[in-house]
């Protein structure tokens, strides 16, 4: 299938050498039966953020589940296409989803820290999963470490043993990072997870954003434009299951290549 | 007996009406605007008969406490504690020791459990986490099937076919095995202890497996794409988030069984055996509490030996209400809780 | 990712999901085998001493050949309604406060309820033998159909209560807003509406009930001719079984597998009917 008419290629919009990460190549995905994404192609570029944004039901967030094969959990969905990650198909046959999402992290809308679980226990779950052995001193590292880098130590070294769920919601969705980012994946994903969240909580989620990017390459879905516009380097901006457009967030905000991008930065529909 | 009952909570067979069209109301308005009672006389009489019979429902629990305390006096006051420390059940002299009737009870319950919780909990983790929901559907409906089989069919069929085939095959494998532990030595019968925690534990798993499903399906599925987001396999997104999200449910669920295995009569006076003495082997006849009551009441003689049967029935309602109560309270916690969300 | 694929720890939790998620399915076929095996039996068993003169006939003496249970499927069906005329308007009536008025009884009330549901229904026989068989100095039909009735009341209540949670506020708020009085709203829009579905309720506890042995042994008791009034002993399926299923005589043993299959065929088809009648409601308003 030939790609859709984006304003431009991702290559000749890059001029920073930035490796891609995952190339998305014609990907369709569909929902008992319906089509919810139509052969869409997409490079993601290692250590950026890149933003996907559309109104609701366009896509995105199925676009982003495609990404750690977690669209087909859900019975009466499937996808078709190639996702590569570092040249490697995620939908070759063979391929197990358990290995892709250890290496391709998620964060949700909404924060799910596992509510029997402590704070420390909830940053390490997933780490449990692949070691056989914990030793105190390195658990403690790890837990340190991944609650750093999620910008919540400071308010959470007091009360490791509490429950996660004693957490604010900002608090929460942090854990949540936290707990993704401590079985050191490549690739992040986020699948709008400010929306439940007050501003302040928002604008320390976007500061975090800008840090993570120098480890690993990030995507963020978003309904909210100036989130796009604040946080992330490309834009994809999707509309009714095609990718409308993709470039860099600068080009695609201030000068869009085609009229729908316009009317939707614009704020004429969605 | 089907299990959506045991529970009334939300189920999703749970039929929607269909609701009167706006005509349909208006008409139905304007009939009833038409010699109806004056509205305050009406409001009052409807509201207070139903309350009535709302009461009656309290006055029933009541009255059962009442009846059974009054009704077990001559044995409360002749027995007091002894009642369960003997083992002694001797009509002809008069002397109500309980101790093989709670013995039966909680060895046929201890059974009965052993195999119906591993049963009930991986059939609701199928239906839930891995089965198409077509196929869950129909084993679910399937499931409650058995849960409506009369008891006293159960007890026919434990008499001719269960009976024999354990005797026959499982007792003496158990006895080959595990001979070393007195349970499993000495004849083996038909009409047993085992017989009994075995039936008891068909009767059981209905209950168990459509409230752990209920409970399972009440797991937010985010809890669950979160484990898997992590890496986890299938195994261990159950272990990671359905199962401690779902766990005091799942308890809930398993007391509710017990609760059933505690109070079931028929089934378990036809198999195991009616005989009231403590048997150390499980392949021996002994009796439960409430089979005794069922085996031996209208042969009761004398105002005391009535007394003891009554009493041994007030231990079985303390005991249902208790377990009921708690296992309720549980299962609520989580599927209830998961309702306010939605 | 093929690397990590041969990590030997990653298969390993690998294989164990697979098994784990193996014996649920083990599990899952265990748990269904009973339902086969028993419907199996009962079928086999039972048709093969199932006649036209087991629907027509009184039970015969023992060693005489042949004989039926005409009385005891007549008197399942006088005591079930006995339990009905008993249980239905008490718990209908019940369930509508719970849901429709909710005063301060009706948290201890729905409570009650629940316990109630959980209660052995040996402990119900004897309720009734010191309520009802004592007073009137002996086993009679109306004994029997009051332990039925009693188990009959809180399923009854509590699925009345759910079935008209299940109609829109809106509804009501819509009748009281055109003038109609409180109680004729819950009666010609509330009840109305929820009539099915507090219909397969009854008929769920109908089902129940009929299938109930303990609390009849010392309430009806039995008979082995019919029943000439309601202050009489009568005879019940499930009792009838139970008596022929622990006698020592093949005869009776072979009367009572046909008397499981009737039982069961009745209780069966009434919950089977119920499933079908709402299913087939239900799919328009999917």
């Amino acid at each position: 299938m030939i790609s859709l008419p984006a304003s431009k290629s991702p290559e000749s919009a890059v001029k920073v050498p930035a490796a891609e990460k995952l190339k998305v190549a014609d990907l369709s995905a569909y929902y008992r039966g319906k089509t919810a994404l139509r052969s869409i192609n997409l490079d993601i570029l290692a250590n950026h953020v890149t933003a996907i944004i559309g109104p609701s039901g366009c896509g995105k967030s199925t676009l982003v589940r495609c990404l750690n094969r977690m669209h087909e959990v859900q019975a009466g969905n499937h996808a078709e296409g190639q996702v590569w990650l570092d040249g490697e198909d995620i939908y070759a046959p063979g391929v197990d989803p358990v290995q892709v999402r250890r290496r391709i992290g998620m964060v949700f809308q909404k924060a799910t820290p596992f509510p029997t679980m402590s704070i420390e226990d909830n940053v390490t779950a997933g780490l449990r999963l692949n070691r056989r052995r914990l030793g105190r001193a390195e658990r403690d590292r790890i837990v340190e470490r991944s609650l750093r880098r999620a910008a919540l130590w400071d308010e959470v070294k007091d009360v490791l043993r509490q429950p996660g769920t004693s957490l604010s919601g900002g608090q929460q969705q942090r854990l949540c990072i936290a707990r993704a980012l401590a079985v050191e994946p490549e690739v992040l994903l986020m699948d709008e997870p400010c929306s439940a969240l007050d501003p302040i909580s928002t604008a320390r989620i976007e500061e975090l954003l800008l840090e993570l990017k120098a480890s690993y390459t990030i995507v963020l879905v978003t309904h909210n434009m100036q989130q796009a516009a604040r946080a992330s380097d490309y834009t994809a901006f999707l509309l009714n299951g095609d990718l409308i457009e993709f470039g860099e967030t600068n080009q695609i905000f201030t000068n869009p290549g085609r009229q729908e991008t316009e009317e939707y930065i614009t704020g004429r529909f969605g | 007996m089907e299990p959506s009952r045991k529970l009334p909570a939300r189920n999703d067979a749970e039929p929607r009406p269909p609701q009167p069209t706006r005509q349909v109301m208006a008409a139905i308005a304007e009939k009833a605007r038409v010699g109806s009672l004056p509205g305050l006389l009406g409001d009052r009489l409807f509201r207070w008969s139903t309350a009535t019979l709302a009461l009656m429902v309290i006055a029933l629990l009541a009255g059962f406490a009442v009846v059974l305390t009054m009704q077990s006096r001559l044995s409360l006051v002749k027995f007091s504690f002894r009642f369960f420390t003997s083992s002694n059940w001797d009509p002809v002299n008069e002397q109500f020791g309980a101790l093989p009737f709670v013995y039966g009870t909680v060895m046929t319950s201890a059974i009965a459990l052993l195999i119906a919780v591993p049963l009930s909990l991986g059939s609701a983790l199928a239906m839930v986490e891995m089965l198409p929901q077509w196929l869950a559907t129909r084993i679910g409906f399937m499931v409650e099937l058995l849960a409506a089989i009369p008891s006293v069919v159960y007890g026919l069929w434990g008499i001719f076919v269960l009976g024999p085939w354990l005797r026959d095959n499982i007792d003496p494998l158990l006895a080959g095995y595990l001979g070393f532990l007195p349970i499993f030595q000495g004849p083996q019968l038909s009409v047993s202890l085992l017989t009994a925690g075995v039936l008891l534990s068909v009767m059981i798993i209905p209950y168990i497996t459509a409230v752990c499903t209920e409970v399972f399906r009440a797991v937010p599925q985010n809890q669950r794409e979160a484990a898997l987001a992590l890496g986890a396999t299938r195994w261990e997104m159950i272990r990671m988030a359905v199962v401690p999200y779902g766990y005091s449910g799942v308890v809930g669920a398993i007391i509710l069984g017990l609760g059933r295995a505690l109070g079931e009569t028929i089934a378990v006076a036809m198999v195991i055996g009616n005989r009231p003495e403590i048997a150390a082997s499980l392949f021996m006849p002994s009796s439960t509490l409430a089979s005794a009551i069922a085996n031996e009441f209208t042969e009761a003689t004398g105002d005391l030996y009535l007394s003891a049967l009554v009493e041994l029935g007030l231990v079985l309602m303390v005991l249902a209400v208790v377990l009921n109560a708690a296992a309720r309270a549980l299962v609520m916690g989580v599927v209830g809780q998961q309702g306010e969300r939605r | 990712m093929s690397a990590s694929t041969r990590d030997s720890f990653y298969l390993y939790r690998k294989l164990k999901s697979s098994l784990m998620m193996g014996l649920t399915l083990v599990a899952t076929v265990l748990t269904l085998l009973p339902l086969i095996f028993v419907l199996a039996y009962l079928v086999s068993k039972g048709l093969s001493s199932l006649n036209f003169n087991f629907f027509t006939h009184l039970p015969k003496p023992v060693g005489e050949p042949g004989g039926g249970m005409a009385n005891a499927i007549v008197g399942t069906f006088e005591l079930v309604a006995l339990a009905s005329l008993m249980g239905v308007p008490i718990g209908i009536g019940a369930g509508l406060y719970l849901n429709e008025y909710g005063g301060s009884l009706s948290a201890p009330a729905r409570f009650a309820a629940d316990v109630l549901i959980g209660m052995p229904s040996i402990v119900v026989g004897i309720f009734a033998y010191v309520v009802v068989v004592r007073p009137m100095h002996g086993f009679s039909a109306l004994a029997g159909g009051f332990a039925l009735g009693i188990i009959m009341i809180p399923l009854v209540t509590r699925t009345t209560e759910e079935m008209v949670r299940l109609v829109p506020q809106e509804l009501r708020e819509a009748a009281l807003a055109l003038g109609v009085t409180r109680w004729r709203t819950t009666v010609s829009i509330v009840v109305r509406t929820a009539a099915a579905g507090i219909a397969t309720g009854v008929i769920l506890a109908i089902a129940r009930v009929a299938g109930e042995t303990a609390p009849l042994l010392f309430t009806a008791f039995g008979n082995r001719f019919w029943s000439h009034g309601l202050s009489e002993p009568i005879a019940s399926l499930t009792v009838q079984v139970y008596t022929y299923a622990i006698s020592p005589f093949a005869n009776w043993q072979r009367q009572a597998w046909a008397g499981a299959l009737v039982l069961t065929g009745i209780v069966l088809a009434l919950e089977l009917g119920v499933r079908w009648i709402t299913r087939g409601r239900l799919k328009p308003l999917r």
